[in-house]
């Protein structure tokens, strides 16, 4: 089945995918392509790799589209016991530590998937975390990107990121960044989706890029 | 996939979905929660002992819009609903096909059609010469056969 094949491929590579998440003032953005593809053909162009954890935090996944979705089904049940127990909502600082719990868990046959976590702690203000496929954490404050065009995506934030964007600007910034870095990945594209939180809700948009 | 494979993993799903239903007072699950239910058992066994297996799961509720929803899976246990799907050698002459053919709110006699045209397909140009296709229907009254065409070994 590989006959255009040329090099090996890996695993993280499989499915193909592009996430991203930025802070803003007060607000922070995620977001992901819509490619769900495997190897070099595509499968389905309307698989997002965001999903809302609750109003205030979101989690991006790319990587093997098996765990993907796993970890979101796994995060889900955790958080929900969580909730459940302690009565009250999980802030994304703890979310982060679970998910890395649960990653390293897995240490010697790991899920195949590297996280970003976005998401407004208690205080309103912006949090971002990512970490790789056994969870090591990494907390910054300007933007986290995951996925087949990692390189193009730090290339694309770096350039376009200013600190403390208004929504609009912030949805704007994360919506070329992305398009940016996906057209020049084979695996990753066919549009995307963006999502804003903020204090008062969460603002989704669907972006029209190529669709090839 | 694999014979072995196919059969085993096929009739496992088939009998724990009966199970659940003999189990739990009749109640009948969606075809999602099957979807769902048989993803979880491809993602189980992949770190253990891989099923070989890439499905193609349709079926019919009576409270989703349209009625029938599909859902296709990769051995991995990657799923995901899609509006048409193909699994091994035939996605790459099919796929593009059903891209242009496949419309929203087709009904039955439609849909075969598009099936027959990617047959058609495949008997053209695909290497392996296999005029040997199925055709079934899942709607509001079961699975049937819409077309079989003979066993040739019957000759």
């Amino acid at each position: 089945k590989q006959y255009y094949h040329n090099r090996k491929m890996s695993i993280l590579e499989y499915n193909g995918a592009a996430v991203i998440a930025m802070a803003g003032k007060d607000c922070v953005g995620i977001a992901s392509d819509n490619r769900l593809g495997i190897q070099y053909q595509t499968v389905a162009m309307d698989f997002k790799k965001v999903f809302k954890m609750n109003d205030t935090l979101f989690v991006g996944l790319a990587g093997l589209a098996t765990d993907v979705q796993t970890l979101d089904q796994l995060l889900r049940f955790r958080m929900n016991l969580y909730e459940l127990r302690e009565e009250r909502t999980m802030t994304p600082q703890v979310f982060t530590n679970l998910l890395s719990n649960i990653l390293y868990e897995k240490r010697f046959g790991p899920y195949f998937a590297e996280p970003v976590v976005a998401g407004l702690d208690e205080k309103g203000s912006p949090y971002l975390a990512t970490m790789d496929l056994i969870g090591a954490i990494e907390t910054t404050k300007d933007f986290v990107v995951s996925g087949t065009c990692d390189g193009n995506l730090y290339g694309m934030c770096e350039t376009l990121y200013k600190p403390d964007l208004g929504k609009e600007e912030l949805f704007e910034t994360l919506a070329q960044a992305l398009l940016a870095s996906v057209d020049r990945d084979a695996l990753s594209g066919w549009g995307g989706v963006v999502h804003i939180i903020t204090k008062e809700g969460v603002m989704s948009r669907e972006l029209k890029g190529r669709q090839d | 996939g694999p014979n072995c494979d196919l059969v085993n993993f096929s009739e496992y799903i088939s009998k724990n979905l009966a199970l659940y239903e003999l189990s739990n007072d009749g109640m009948k699950l969606s075809t999602h929660a099957q979807a769902n239910f048989c993803r979880g058992e491809l993602a189980k066994a992949l770190r253990k002992g891989p099923f070989q297996v890439n499905v193609i799961l349709g079926g019919y509720d009576e409270n989703v819009p349209n009625g029938g929803s599909l859902y296709i899976m990769d051995y991995l246990g990657s799923c995901h609903k899609v509006n048409y799907g193909a699994q091994g050698y035939a996605s790459n002459f099919t796929l593009s096909i059903m891209d242009r053919d496949w419309e929203e709110g087709m009904n039955e006699e439609q849909a075969v059609k598009i099936v027959e045209h990617c047959i058609r397909e495949l008997n053209m140009r695909f290497l392996l010469n296999q005029s040997n296709f199925i055709i079934k229907v899942v709607d509001k009254d079961g699975v049937r056969t819409v077309k079989a065409d003979s066993d040739p070994s019957d000759n």
